[in-house]
């Protein structure tokens, strides 16, 4: 196996707050290949948004990374100089964000925001710019994409602005793209284009892409790899089938489980008790053992990450995986 | 037997009035007109006693308008929506027994109350139980929606967003209401917490003997809970059927591509397919039947007429030309 693009070593991120230190990624370990979707799934404030900032080199005071390592190409991020960083950011690395609306400047056109995106990283002429940017338009289906560069944010709708948010991030190539919750704020129809964009995109360009969305579905149809976190941890790792068709953590199966189409219409769903706890106080043990039908007293320990037949675990009482019926 | 609620060709318009310089600019000889928006559009259809009714859409296809004017929020432009064969009223003071449920857990509790207030104020003011009583009947109502009742001194940022859906379910619940109007009450919930709630809205309906109509955008939700659904379009309804008669059979081009664009865990590594166009501003909507621009069998009378809606199957109603082309 070739060296991975991108290494996640134990990553911890922290935010100091009025009541302490929050610990958002508590301990995060990943390798992302060339050309691989990796779905990163969990529910809000487990950490998935701020394992995407801490990549990308985003995390702001009163929050900063503490711990661990994080390799792209080989190349440690945490701790470059902000130079580095803004060199990376943009040409090699590329963010899209949920609100396409805090991606772009509404006072600018599209036209300066793409042009400058590219002469931001690279001398060129403002014309071959130019012709990048309505090349990229065009890419992420926008259609008349010569004279839509001249209109502003405002003129476009929710779908197209994240169309145009995509074409940015695409503008140079990038070999890694982390979108974050990119189609929670569209409407479905609008969801389905974007994600037929996104995955013909992936494919044709081979950029390796992180998913970041709590919705199990949207990755289900999109991602190689899916990776499940729960309270600053990642605790399931593995191909989009296995953890779909037989998670082996109680919280990936619970979480399956509560989608409402695993259960019959009118049945009750079965669901997971109780609520995310609070990083604040965690304690030592698994995060999920208040939760978890499987919690026995050996849980308020800390599970260690194992790997089997490539799937990595954070748990000490992980279900059977049901065995594959063959095809 | 009368429907339990009556929407009878209701619309709702809304328009935004000129401004001083706009009138100015009018009076000078320039071309501005009001906006009017067509938030819902000559809409029938009814709930019967006891029926979970889905209404789905995606934005702007006046899904929550229709909501509110259900429950008397706002008053229809043109047509009625009767309750038990009555005009619902919309005069103030009177107790409502049909209440809404708001998407936002966050905006619609306000910050400057204690649970106490905000689910016992109501009552109080309609004369359900004395001031004595308050205290113990917001906590019968605080263990039943699964909140603990020691509670009721707390201030709503004391909540998680779960614990305060459950709030607005207990405020809901307060007025002893038979009609609950549910408007993407679990949208803003992680999943696990999303199962929650939606057991506790099944339970409900059994114990109270609850009607509903839930609004949502996600399909999965409303095919699990809803015996019957309404999809609308751009203020529009395009089609009615029985839950399953409607996922397992959409007959308007609409309805299908809403369905196959839902993404589902069992549709795996699948290739997307694209549906053309995005939905159209509802200040300008299509001529003729509004998805025709986006839909993949309009033929030309599609731009020029509005299809009525008609049965298609019994139970299945649908507002398509293509019903009477007779090769289909």
């Amino acid at each position: 196996m070739s060296a991975p693009l991108l290494s996640v070593r134990h990553l911890r991120t922290e935010f100091a707050t009025r009541d302490g230190l929050l610990p958002a990624v508590a301990d995060v370990s990943i390798d992302l290949a060339r050309g691989e979707v990796l779905g990163l799934v969990g529910e809000s404030g487990s950490g998935k948004s701020v394992t995407g900032f801490s990549i990308i080199g985003l995390i702001d005071p009163p929050g900063r990374i503490a711990g661990g390592s994080i390799a792209f190409n080989g190349e440690e991020l945490v701790g470059a100089a902000p130079e580095r960083m803004r060199a990376l950011r943009g040409r090699r690395i590329a963010m899209i964000f949920q609100d396409p609306m805090m991606t772009l400047n509404p006072v600018l056109s599209i036209e300066t925001q793409m042009v400058e995106t590219v002469l931001a990283h690279e001398r060129t002429s403002r014309e071959a710019a130019r012709a990048r940017s309505i090349d990229a338009l065009t890419r992420v289906g926008i259609a008349s994409a010569a004279e839509r560069l001249h209109q502003y944010p405002h003129q476009f709708s929710g779908g197209m602005r994240q169309r145009v948010a995509i074409a940015i991030a695409l503008l140079h190539s990038p070999e890694l793209i982390i979108a974050d919750e990119p189609t929670t704020a569209l409407d479905v129809t609008v969801q389905g284009q974007i994600l037929y964009e996104m995955q013909k995109l992936t494919r044709d360009s081979g950029t390796a892409l992180i998913w970041i969305t709590h919705d199990l579905a949207v990755v289900a149809g999109l991602a190689d790899r899916i990776a499940v976190m729960y309270a600053g941890r990642i605790v399931e790792v593995g191909a989009a089938a296995d953890v779909l068709e037989s998670p082996c953590h109680p919280y990936t199966r619970g979480l399956l489980d509560s989608v409402p189409a695993a259960t019959a219409p009118g049945q009750r769903l079965k669901q997971i008790s109780g609520s995310t706890p609070s990083l604040l106080r965690l304690g030592a043990g698994c995060a999920f053992r208040e939760r978890c039908p499987r919690a026995t007293p050996e849980c308020s320990a800390m599970p260690e990450m194992t790997t089997v037949d490539g799937r990595a675990l954070r748990c000490h009482h992980p279900l059977a995986p049901v065995a594959r019926e063959a095809a | 037997m009368t429907a339990l609620l009556e929407f009878d060709t209701v619309s709702k318009r809304f328009s935004r009035r000129l401004d001083a310089v706009e009138r100015l600019a009018r009076r000078l000889g320039a071309n501005v007109g009001e906006q009017t928006v067509h938030a819902v559009d000559r809409v029938s259809f009814e709930v019967e006693e006891r029926e979970v009714v889905g209404l789905v859409g995606e934005s702007g296809c006046g899904k929550s308008t229709l909501g509110r004017i259900a429950c008397g929020l706002y008053r229809p432009t043109d047509g009625t929506v009767r309750y038990r064969g009555e005009p619902v009223s919309h005069a103030n003071g009177a107790r409502r027994p049909i209440q809404m449920i708001f998407q936002d857990p966050f905006a619609s509790l306000n910050p400057r109350m204690r649970v106490a207030e905000i689910v016992g104020e109501a009552p109080r003011v309609h004369g359900l139980v004395d001031a004595r009583g308050v205290e113990d009947y917001v906590a019968q109502l605080l263990a039943r929606v699964g909140l603990d009742p020691a509670y009721v001194r707390r201030y709503p940022h004391q909540f998680s967003g779960g614990q305060r859906a459950r709030i607005g379910i207990a405020r809901a619940l307060a007025v002893q209401p038979e009609f609950l109007v549910c408007d993407e009450a679990v949208a803003a919930l992680d999943v696990s917490i999303q199962a929650q709630v939606l057991n506790l809205f099944m339970d409900l309906r059994d114990e109270f003997r609850l009607t509903y109509l839930f609004i949502s955008h996600d399909l999965g939700v409303v095919r699990h809970l809803s015996n019957r659904v309404v999809v609308m379009y751009l203020g529009r309804v395009v089609e009615i059927a029985a839950t399953e008669a409607l996922f397992e059979g959409p007959n308007h081009p609409y309805t299908q591509a809403l369905l196959s664009e839902v993404p589902r865990i069992d549709r795996r590594r699948r290739a997307f397919v694209q549906i053309k166009g995005e939905i159209p501003s509802p200040l300008d909507p299509p001529t003729g039947c509004h998805f025709h621009p986006r839909c993949p069998h309009a033929m030309p009378r599609c731009a020029i007429e509005a299809p009525a809606l008609r049965e298609v199957a019994p139970g299945q109603r649908s507002a398509c030309h293509l019903n009477d082309v007779p090769t289909r």
